[in-house]
């Protein structure tokens, strides 16, 4: 099946949609309520004791880890998905050809296994 | 495309728009019935005749209360984060086929929004924006809490989509196609992929739990260490938004589980119908599947406690990401040798 520019429209459309809602209700919103300042009030919510700093501080590299990893590891799995649609046509070569990318998708992962980037303990 | 056509497609929009809303509010509902239930409780029975009005009362009250807005916040990020969160949750409906083709005063009207050769991909391009809806909300909170609420639920949320991609190109090898509906057709009947694929879809299943923050994974907001976690700084329709998307995504998750594993609107002997009564079935035969896995959601999130952290992201990295590409590829083996390849 192939589709053309013109199925997209009702996606537009959609989009059309759904995106005045979303901003409709947050304008009406900003107005419908009550508004009452002090600066107490205003203040960062922090089980009542006294906000100290602000929340831009460094976090744990572990997180850091995760997003990178993601990122390699999420490309490698967007190739997947056209020899997935061509699985039937590409036949014995395309699989052969596949189980060789995921010996290596392996490689690099048993790589970030044994160096410890998904260890959350230590 | 004619402009009868765009108004057809312009009302199911609207119609869809309108009963993800509604199935996402009365969601609520039955989750705290069913809680009520599985401990022993009445759960909500004050707004009309055995509570059935309380979301409505919920939604009511969101509207009228104070938008604030805490003086040391990104005013713009913090306004953008959960209209984010909501418009991709309900984006995300637009590619599932509710049922076969219904014909309308001589017209055929088909029940998906766009019919495009992308369709499962679009889902997951959706999914990951998402992140940004929460992610974005966190951040500019300037709140330690929904800080490390939102990173939680970002790291959480990539981690989770890998191994819920290889699931689906598991499904994307028997059917040939990333379009929903090519995808159900391949299920006719009683043909469905769960039975051909029971490890990709508890997976699949597993991840989605994930990647809504449904508990047991709702470390995102696990009110016991991050008070609300990403929404702490949220009130009125802002917070109502990401509640909601939570219960938007809920429902479209159940409904592309249903597709992608549960055969759709598919369902045995719909041979012996045609037309219009079989629309009608396959619409019943659709949700029925639905609002049977939002109550597996709600039976898990009632039934199961939290996971750690660290215990989380070793059952996303280390156990389902390899189990899903062996089961990938072993599904290639079988097709393989089914088709005789190695002949």
């Amino acid at each position: 099946m192939n589709s053309t520019g013109i199925d997209y429209l009702p996606i537009v459309l959609q989009i059309g949609v759904i995106g005045g809602f979303v901003a409709f209700v947050l304008f009406i919103t900003h107005y419908l309520g009550p508004r009452l300042k002090s600066k107490k009030k205003d203040s960062n919510w922090e089980c009542g004791i006294e906000s100290e700093g602000n929340a831009r501080f460094p976090v744990s590299v572990r997180y850091f880890m995760t997003a990178i990893l993601f990122v390699l590891f999420d490309v490698e799995v967007i190739f997947f998905y056209p020899y997935a649609v061509n699985f039937k046509a590409l036949q014995l070569e395309g699989l052969l050809a596949v189980i060789l990318f995921v010996a290596f998708f392996l490689i690099g992962f048993f790589y970030v296994l044994k160096k410890g980037a998904l260890e959350w303990e230590k | 495309m004619e402009i009868s056509e765009l108004i057809e497609k312009l009302a199911l929009i609207v119609a869809l728009f309108g009963v993800t809303l509604g199935i996402a509010a009365y969601a609520t509902y039955f989750e705290r019935k069913v809680a009520a239930w599985f401990q022993d409780r009445i759960g909500p029975d004050r707004a009309g005749p055995f509570g059935i009005l309380q979301p409505l009362a919920d939604g009511g009250k969101l509207f009228f209360k104070e938008d604030f807005i805490p003086a040391a916040a990104e005013k713009w990020l913090f306004i953008m984060g959960p209209g984010i969160a909501m418009f991709t949750a309900l984006m995300t409906g637009s590619v599932i086929p509710w049922s076969t083709d219904l014909v309308l005063f001589g017209q055929t009207v088909a029940l998906q929004v766009a019919d495009i050769n992308i369709g499962i991909l679009f889902i997951m391009g959706f999914l990951s924006i998402g992140v940004y809806g929460i992610m974005i909300g966190g951040w500019a909170s300037n709140n330690k809490f929904s800080l490390y609420g939102a990173i939680r639920a970002s790291s959480q949320m990539i981690s989770y989509e890998l191994a819920m991609g290889i699931c689906v190109i598991t499904i994307v090898m028997m059917s040939g196609s990333l379009s929903l509906r090519d995808i159900v057709n391949a299920q006719h009947g009683m043909n469905w992929n769960v039975f051909y694929q029971p490890l990709a879809f508890v997976i699949f299943f597993i991840c989605s739990l994930a990647e809504t923050n449904r508990a047991p994974f709702d470390l995102a907001e696990c009110e016991s260490e991050l008070i609300g976690g990403y929404h702490t700084e949220y009130g009125s329709m802002k917070m109502g938004f990401y509640l909601f998307a939570e219960y938007v995504s809920l429902f479209t998750s159940s409904a592309v589980i249903s597709v992608l594993f549960f055969g759709g609107f598919n369902f045995p002997g719909m041979d012996n119908f045609d037309g219009n009564t079989l629309a009608i079935l396959g619409i019943v035969a659709m949700f029925t599947k639905t609002f049977f896995f939002i109550f597996v959601f709600f039976w898990i999130r009632w039934t199961i406690p939290r996971f750690r952290f660290d215990q989380l992201m070793h059952l996303g990295w280390k156990s389902l990401i390899p189990i899903s590409i062996i089961n990938m590829l072993i599904t290639g083996l079988v097709i393989a040798f089914n088709e005789g390849w190695f002949k």
